[in-house]
């Protein structure tokens, strides 16, 4: 028992910096995603090619070999490019690969979101003399942001226990912080057992929060 | 005002427009019918472009919007148009449907466009929903809003898709009521609609439509009672 607490603070240390990444990953994620998405949905060819093969190969291969291509690939890359700095802190491959990873995600919530908002209203839109930009912006995305907070905080709590494999890069977050933790005292099931109920915490925390979200919004839906 | 030539749409290898040609002046109320599937709305959103017309010229108010260097959304500013469904923006309030347009597309600052937009309210008899939300509206009054909302792009035309078939009985009065008007206001209509009671009365000019041609055109009473044509006459007797 006295182990669990006096291993605690160090723990929410690593809780804290596992919070701080999946965040920090969601919100360039949406960014990203809500660019690759409407990608997706473009008149253009080109576009809609590009964006889909930007989401087919974020999606289709493992997070972990994303992550050594940011943190181990890029700087080769870097060097032969001429760079002065060549070595990339944990911290940010990790950022960038999450990111990246997180746009993919969210870009098929949003093109899923915005075509679940039905035609007519495009249409309606647009017969009023509005341009498609103006149509998504003032009339299409408002709707579809309503519908797409669920999948969202789903994509954010799928990220932040993926950031448990970031400790193979060396970056402190939790699960790194229990390994280390272990090494000195060998007491595996109670700091595992631990670190697995942060985690709970914090997903279960972030449920809460989106379906209270949701229910906000959903009460200004049904008045609008 | 509005002048169609040749006018053919195909959806991949089906020919829904097969060759329309019509004049419609100013001022004028023509009134569209036809069986289902014959190209009514298909015919209706060439006119305002939500469809891209296969062949064929359409020229409304002197500009010709098959050409591709029209600019399609002012076009459409002159060019209302009202949905058989509606389409009310749902995440915003009855007033914020009817500005939304002007002040975005227009640039009108937003007093002017409020003054504007309850004075529109007004005219359709909802200026004191300007506050609410359009799930709190009959689909009466939800149509009435569509309208009022087209009309504040101050078009020259207005194109009406069976804009009563999707309301209850009870309700079909007032929409038509609101249309009434803005026919003896002189604005320039083309409405499909099986409502022979409104095309009687204030159509000046009623279309029969089928597989995808204007088969036969003329006064109301005498496309409704002394049809010429049989596919008219085979039509008439099914919905009469
Ligand atoms: N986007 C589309 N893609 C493919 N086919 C279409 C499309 N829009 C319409 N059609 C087809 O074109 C034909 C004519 O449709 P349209 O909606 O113009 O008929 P309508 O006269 O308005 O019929 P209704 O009285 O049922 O509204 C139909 O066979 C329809 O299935
Ligand atoms: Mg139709």
């Amino acid at each position: 028992m006295s182990l669990i607490f006096n291993s605690f603070p160090y723990l929410l240390g690593g809780a804290l910096e596992t919070i701080k990444l999946a965040f920090l990953a969601v919100l360039v994620g949406c960014v990203l995603g809500l660019v690759v998405g409407l990608g997706r949905l473009s008149g253009q060819r080109v576009i809609r090619a590009l964006a889909a093969f930007y989401v087919d190969f974020l999606r289709g291969t493992p997070l972990l070999v994303q992550v050594f291509i940011v943190y181990f690939g890029f700087p080769q890359i870097l060097e032969q490019l001429g760079s002065p700095v060549t070595r990339i802190p944990p911290f940010w491959a990790a950022l960038i690969a999450f990111s990246l990873n997180s746009g993919a995600y969210v870009a098929e919530i949003f093109r899923a979101g915005i075509q679940s908002i039905h035609r007519g209203q495009m249409e309606a839109a647009r017969s009023l003399g509005m341009t498609y930009g103006q149509a998504m912006r003032y009339v299409i995305l408002p709707q579809a942001f309503r519908r797409v907070i669920p999948p969202l905080g789903n994509e954010f709590i799928a990220l932040l226990k993926d950031t448990s494999l970031l400790s193979v890069i060396g970056i402190t977050e939790l699960t790194r912080r229990g390994q280390i933790i272990i090494a000195s005292t060998f007491r595996p099931f109670e700091i595992w057992f631990t670190v697995a109920l942060i985690y709970l915490a914090l997903t279960f925390s972030i449920s809460r929060l989106v379906n209270f979200l949701e229910r906000r919004l959903d009460v200004a839906d049904d008045k609008s | 005002m509005i002048r169609v030539r040749g006018l053919k749409k195909r959806f991949g290898r089906l020919e829904v427009l097969r060759g329309v040609d019509c004049d419609i002046d100013q001022g004028e109320v023509v009134v569209i019918i036809g069986p289902s599937g014959s190209g009514k709305s298909t015919f209706l959103r060439c006119l305002n472009m939500l469809e891209e017309p296969t062949e064929g010229s359409i020229i409304i108010d002197g500009v010709e919007l098959t050409s591709p260097s029209t600019n399609l959304n002012l076009v459409r500013q002159k060019v209302g148009m009202v949905f058989q469904s509606f389409n009310l923006f749902p995440h915003k309030n009855v007033l914020e449907n009817v500005t939304l347009a002007p002040v975005v597309v227009k640039k009108l600052d937003r007093a002017a466009a409020e003054r504007l937009a309850l004075e529109l309210l007004r005219k359709v008899g909802l200026e004191d929903k300007a506050r609410a939300y359009p799930d709190q509206l009959s689909g009466g009054q939800q149509q009435r809003v569509a309208i009022a909302r087209a009309l504040a792009m101050q078009p020259a035309v207005m194109l009406f898709d069976e804009p009563t078939s999707a309301l209850d009985p009870e309700m079909v009065g007032e929409v038509l009521a609101v249309m009434r008007d803005l026919a003896r206001d002189g604005m320039t209509m083309v409405v499909v609609t099986h409502e022979m009671g409104f095309a009687r009365e204030v159509g000046q000019r009623v279309m029969f439509m089928d597989e995808g041609r204007i088969v036969e055109e003329g006064p109301p009473d005498k496309i409704f009672y002394r049809p010429e044509n049989p596919r008219t006459q085979t039509f008439l007797s099914k919905i009469l």
